[in-house]
């Protein structure tokens, strides 16, 4: 039997049928859809959170409070264990640790903000001068806080463009010199930082930027710091940075074993990996998820095709006594099952991507729908049909061409 | 062109009961030949072993003992796929419940042992459709769906679909057995004149005598034996 006989003979016994055909092909295209969409938006979210981390700022290491630290990296869960950094420590570290760039201390907690009886809640960082070259922000009207401010713990604030879109309404451009209210105290807005863009995890366009001490001082009320950022002056010294910060800060804090420490210091590289990796294992999952949509639709092709082996018994029949061979009827019965699942692959990938597309535009997550991932699925699908076709075809091919006759 | 030689077929059952397997001798020592170009009827009562003999005769079966000599080989003991080979170039089956693909048109039916002969696309159509005329259906049916015809007509598209592949031996079972008196009598007549105008070797199997006496040789079978085999003379000529 040639392959374009072979190839019409399939095609016309999926028609004889479209209903049910098409019922089936939907399992597949359901599970090769959603395997899809959730494989793009997995990816997509793991490069969203590289370049987020990456905008960060350049060879960054980060100083974190941790309570004790446990096996593995904790990022600190907050305010609630954060008594341990304090300025000088982040003072220490500027003079006495080597091949720092600058160190920006920052004490980061929601308070409530208020302009004109409009109300907003949001995050406010205290920090120094050396923040925005450390953290990589750029002002774009007024200025940013000075050594001055923070010396002399002035009540100005810089305002991030989402919280001046947020308090003044979108695009006001005399947000400089306005007061607003911080926990009931009132600072002046002193400039605005440039627009980062980037979703989710700690978003700087949604901050206020304060003199660190005016906010130990006046919203705190103590010495601490949730972060001490330190930037390296080169990517080859941030190793040597990190071991110079922690045994600073072991000696200061009077701790002889390194396991008890009572800080994280995290090197940014080590954060890409660890965000990867999470984001990594959330990929997984999703697909996983969604690959047991595609078996349950591989499976509707078996139980469909075993149906119709069963209808079709004696037209299979027929077919041997006039001359076909097992392997005629073997291939017949697989090229059905994955001609099937290779169809319902094909809209499977057309509407996991109208989903992976349909999900950044209106749901602002961002997705990849990649080359690889496409080939993939067109080649789990075929895997499927072949799977799942192989016994009901298997079936059809040893049916005994006497009994298949004779069947009622 | 075939020959027996003591073809015996049995059986085994399980019994229901017991477990132990019951031997059902269907067929007991079967011995004939059948030369070409001959027109045989094999008659028999109900459960005598007459399908079971044409299985056996169509290569869709293999005896249990015995020899039965096809074309000069022995096809008694050739494989799953040498069976079918036999099957697909020299022999074309009619059968009493026509077995058409029921949603392909006419030509496409009869077209289909072609494709599993591997004939070229150009040629199957013409082929098919010189079948067809001499099966005795009208060329206005050739594009209908087989399901859209009468009992006569597609038993008269199933002929065609034996005759297609030029077979050497066509065998019908019961080929009668699910049409009235009188389409059945046409079905017969297109049978004596393949045979009698085209020189097709047929072997008919029956119940009824009156659709036996179409032949010129009729062969009777009772439990799994022949009883009688006899040439039907006019004269000096078969009819
Ligand atoms: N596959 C089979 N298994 C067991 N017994 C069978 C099988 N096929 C036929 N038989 C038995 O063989 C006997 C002859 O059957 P068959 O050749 O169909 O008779 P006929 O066609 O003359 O009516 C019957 O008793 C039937 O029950
Ligand atoms: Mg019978």
């Amino acid at each position: 039997m040639k392959a374009t006989d072979l190839f019409k003979e399939t095609i016309a016994a999926l028609l004889a049928n479209k209903v049910r055909s098409g019922l089936t092909a939907l399992g597949i295209v359901i599970g090769i859809g959603s395997v899809i969409a959730m494989i793009a938006i997995g990816q997509g979210s793991q490069s969203a959170i590289q370049s987020n981390i990456q905008s960060l700022g350049a060879n960054l290491v980060m100083i974190m409070p941790g309570a004790q630290r446990g096996v593995g990296m904790q990022v600190s869960q907050g305010a609630g264990s954060a008594q341990n950094l304090t300025t000088e420590d982040a003072t220490a570290i500027a003079q006495e640790v080597s091949f720092v760039q600058a160190v920006a201390p920052e004490l980061s907690s929601r308070y409530q903000v208020i302009y004109k009886g409009k109300n907003t809640n949001t995050s406010i960082v205290g920090t120094t001068a050396a923040y925005p070259s450390v953290r990589n922000v750029q002002i774009s009207e007024g200025v940013f806080i000075s050594d001055q401010d923070v010396r002399g713990a002035a009540k100005v604030a810089v305002l991030g463009p989402s919280v001046r879109d947020d308090i003044f309404g979108a695009g006001y451009s005399n947000a400089i010199g306005q007061t607003i209210r911080i926990n009931k105290i009132n600072f002046k807005v002193i400039g605005i930082t440039q627009a980062k863009g980037g979703s989710g995890f700690s978003n700087q366009d949604d901050m206020i930027f304060i003199p660190v001490s005016t906010d130990q001082k006046f919203l705190a009320g103590a010495d601490r710091l949730t972060t001490i950022s330190v930037q390296a002056s080169a990517q080859s010294a941030m190793a040597q940075v990190q071991q110079q910060v922690t045994d600073l800060l072991l000696a200061r804090h009077k701790i002889s074993d390194s396991s008890l420490a009572d800080f994280n210091v995290l090197n940014q590289t080590d954060i890409v990996a660890t965000a990867s990796s999470v984001a990594n294992t959330f990929t997984i999952l999703l697909g996983s998820v969604a690959a047991i949509s595609l078996i349950v639709g591989g499976i509707g092709i078996m139980n469909m095709m075993l149906t119709t082996v069963t209808e079709r018994t004696r037209e299979i029949g027929l077919r041997k006594a006039i001359g076909a061979k097992k392997k005629d009827i073997n291939l017949q019965f697989l090229s059905e099952a994955v001609l099937l699942t290779f169809t319902g692959g094909f809209f499977g990938v057309v509407v996991g991507w109208l989903i992976a597309f349909g999900f950044s535009k209106f749901g602002n997550i961002l997705t990849k729908v990649s080359l690889p991932s496409i080939a993939l699925a067109f080649g789990v699908s075929s895997v499927i049909g072949i799977i799942f076709g192989y016994y009901p075809a298997r079936r059809a091919a040893n049916l005994n061409p006497i009994e298949a006759l004779r069947y009622e | 062109m075939i020959e027996c030689k003591n073809v015996s077929k049995n059986y085994k059952s399980p019994s229901t009961g017991s477990g132990q397997a019951i031997e059902n001798l269907v067929l007991k020592g079967v011995s004939f030949k059948i030369n070409e170009g001959e027109f045989v009827a094999i008659i028999g009562p109900s459960g005598s072993g007459k399908s079971t003999l044409m299985h056996i005769l169509g290569a869709l079966d293999t005896p249990t003992s015995g020899e039965y000599f096809f074309d000069g080989k022995n096809v008694a003991d050739f494989s799953d796929d040498e069976l079918a080979d036999v099957r697909k170039n020299k022999i074309g089956f009619v059968f009493q419940a026509f077995n058409l693909l029921p949603r392909a048109t006419v030509l496409r039916n009869v077209m289909l042992p072609l494709v599993y002969a591997n004939v070229p696309k150009e040629k199957r159509e013409e082929q098919a459709k010189v079948a067809l005329k001499n099966a005795g259906l009208e060329e206005d049916h050739f594009y209908h769906l087989s399901n859209q015809l009468s009992g006569g007509q597609m038993q008269r598209v199933a002929i065609a679909r034996a005759l297609v592949n030029n077979p050497s031996l066509i065998l019908a079972d019961e080929p009668t057995g699910n049409l009235d008196t009188k389409t059945g009598e046409i079905v017969l007549s297109t049978f004596q004149s393949l045979n009698k105008e085209q020189g097709h070797t047929i072997v008919l199997i029956t119940h009824e005598m009156s659709v036996a006496n179409y032949a010129n040789r009729i062969i009777q079978i009772k439990d799994g034996q022949i009883i009688k085999d006899e040439k039907k003379y006019e004269g000096d000529r078969f009819i």
